[in-house]
């Protein structure tokens, strides 16, 4: 085993004691807090697939996070009123499970991934930059003014959503949940890294030109990456709408996309659990520094530069060495 | 609809657009010449603005406060210049992008610490208050129009300044070749600080102007900056003359889509729904607009290089 596994190891054995420690000594908001960072670190953990593997910079990822939030607002929100969604061409009503919501979430996220994929992935660099999080500014106004689903206040749902054969109420069963569908992602992660399509995707970051040179398409790979990577990241707008009962335009914001790629560098570009490490290293600051300052974001604006400046491959890359370079 | 309401809408479009370029040609300067991508570049805008509210809220002249904008920006861009960005010109845009978020945090905090959550007002000079006729009896209002003005005439400055002065010849060889113009003997650590100064003095100068018709509050930076990308994204990164012509049309798209969306909804549905959909459609206009660019040409209007 490396270094980095026995790193990722004792990161697997915190998400698992942590939680269950705070159930036996009642402590719920610690669930709630680590639900919170599980949550993140799935959203973080899609994007770590386009940026980390794909090398694809995407500023707008947090598009995804709230399709997925909208996502599970509107289903829950005509569920809970009684109204249907749509009475033509045939009747759809709203749902209050989260599987349908899941499916949902993934599915439309994909759709819009697949089309400003399609745009933005005729350009790179610093253009792709910009482009990703202009297409995050579009949505986030479009939502603001779509007063049917709340515009600017956002949609409140009042009661948290099923799951069959749990009571998602109990903070625990609910984190359980969470944290069963970021393990499924970080196992699809391993496999896909390792996959065929993934050594393309890493070679087209690095060579494109060579990987033309073989017959693959550069254009195609980063596109499907980029599908799957939002698709990810939806799912975990759903789960986070649900943890909070509630959804509203600040989960387009592009600071929110910002802190998704910052979650990423933290814990280490393109390492499997740098998501994890850098979204619970997150919340955990929000929650210290927090307490401390109202102004905590100018500490945590500090340290990100200190980050940035002067640390290479994030925390990961500090415990376990032997950095792995992102062009 | 009157010809006259047209006009108006014509020149407030001219009016937003002439201010998002003193905004992008700052961040498409950096680019061309320095290679970097500078989030904080909003937040140059917001401490113009308030710079120019506090110096004119000490000074009681709205002059004095332009000019507090203009040394407060240049200041805080030579000073983050100097300190943290230099260390990034080398680096990928991921990292730049970082770090410069980073500054985005500690600007917003920091002028939270001092000036408070609530807005600060920027009042209008009574010299410039109050509307003007213009030729076919269209009242305007003073202040605008001179907005524009100042615009037009930084713009033309700046223009001058690329094409005619020894400066302007440095910074465009900088663009070229950043190696070779060291080597003859220009000082290119002072030439990159002046760049990014003057950059970030016209953002300030941008946020005092626009702060006197707005407010002046943390946070005002940033759906501007989102803007001047999209603008420099639609002229082509590094080219003013790009950023003067995106600025325009973002401009005019986006103040002539929020008043005529709504109305051509209208005329084939019913008033509510229409001035929502309207509304909707006319907040994503310039996106779509930067869209129907990058189909057309992926670098941008006048993006040469890739």
């Amino acid at each position: 085993m490396t270094r980095e596994s026995y790193v990722n190891l004792a990161c697997l054995a915190g998400l698992i004691l942590i939680p269950l420690w705070a159930h036996v000594s009642d402590e719920p908001f610690t669930i709630t807090l680590a639900t919170r960072a599980v949550i993140l670190a799935l959203a973080a953990l899609g994007l770590n697939i386009a940026l980390g593997i794909g090398g694809l910079v995407s500023f707008g990822h947090a598009v995804f996070f709230g399709i997925g939030g909208y996502a599970m607002g509107i289903l829950a929100h005509h569920a809970q009123n009684y109204t249907p969604i749509a009475e033509w061409p045939f009747l759809i009503e709203g749902t209050k499970s989260m599987p349908i919501i899941w499916l949902l979430a993934t599915v439309v996220s994909g759709i819009v991934a697949f089309l400003i994929g399609l745009l933005s992935l005729r350009t790179t660099g610093v253009y792709f930059i910009m482009i990703t999080l202009a297409f995050g500014q579009m949505l986030f106004f479009f939502s603001i003014s779509w007063a049917e689903y709340g515009g600017e206040d956002g949609l409140a749902i009042y009661v948290r959503n099923g799951f069959p054969g749990l009571n998602t109420l109990v903070p625990l069963q609910f984190y359980g949940l969470c944290l069963a569908i970021l393990l499924l992602a970080l196992a699809f992660q391993w496999r896909l890294a390792k996959s065929p399509f993934g050594l393309a995707l890493n070679a087209a970051r690095q060579v494109p030109n060579r990987v033309k040179a073989v017959g693959l398409n550069p254009f195609k790979l980063q596109l499907v990456a980029f599908t799957i990577s939002g698709m990810i990241t939806g799912l975990a707008g759903a789960l986070f709408a649900d943890l909070n009962r509630f959804v509203s335009p600040t989960m387009f914001s592009w600071q929110l996309s910002g802190e998704f790629i910052v979650f990423i560098i933290i814990g280490g570009t393109a390492r499997l659990f740098g998501p994890v490490i850098g979204a619970a290293l997150f919340v955990i600051i929000e929650h210290v520094l927090g307490g401390i300052s109202d102004y905590w974001h100018i500490w945590f604006g500090f340290l990100l530069l200190g980050i940035v400046l002067f640390g290479k491959g994030g925390v990961i890359g500090l415990l376990a060495g032997g950095a792995k370079a992102h062009d | 609809m009157s010809a006259i309401l047209v006009i108006e809408q014509l020149l407030n479009g001219l009016q937003s657009g002439i201010m998002l370029f003193l905004m992008a040609a700052g961040l498409t300067l950096v680019f061309g010449v320095m290679g970097l991508i500078n989030l904080a570049h909003g937040s140059l805008y917001m401490v113009g603005a308030f710079a120019a509210a506090a110096a004119s809220a000490a000074t009681g002249s709205f002059f004095l406060g332009l000019v507090a904008a203009l040394i407060g920006a240049a200041a805080a861009g030579a000073i983050i210049e100097l300190t943290v960005l230099r260390r990034l010109y080398a680096r990928d845009h991921l990292d730049q992008v970082l770090a410069t978020f980073a500054l985005i945090l500690i600007f917003s905090e920091g002028t939270r610490w001092v000036f408070g959550s609530f807005p600060l007002f920027l009042d209008i000079p009574d010299l410039l208050s109050g509307p003007v006729t213009l030729p076919g009896g269209i009242q305007y209002p003073l202040y605008r129009l001179t907005l524009i003005l100042i615009g037009l005439a930084v713009a033309a400055g700046l223009f001058w300044l690329i094409a005619r002065t020894r400066v302007g010849i440095r910074i465009r060889a900088g663009e070229n070749d950043r190696e070779m113009i060291a080597a003859l003997g220009v000082d290119i650590d002072r030439l990159y600080t002046f760049v990014f100064a003057l950059g970030a003095a016209l953002a300030g100068l941008a946020g005092a102007l626009v702060g006197a018709i707005q407010s002046v509050q943390v946070g005002m930076g940033e759906p501007v900056l989102i803007l001047a990308f999209v603008v420099i994204v639609i002229g082509g990164i590094g080219s003013i003359k790009g950023a003067l012509i995106g600025a325009l049309l973002v401009g005019l798209t986006d103040t002539l889509g929020s008043i005529f969306l709504p109305q051509l909804f209208r005329l084939f549905m019913d008033p509510a729904a229409a001035s929502q959909i309207g509304a909707s459609l006319a907040s994503m206009a310039i996106y779509v607009l930067m869209a129907a660019v990058l189909i057309w040409k992926p670098t941008g209007l006048f993006g040469a290089k890739a």
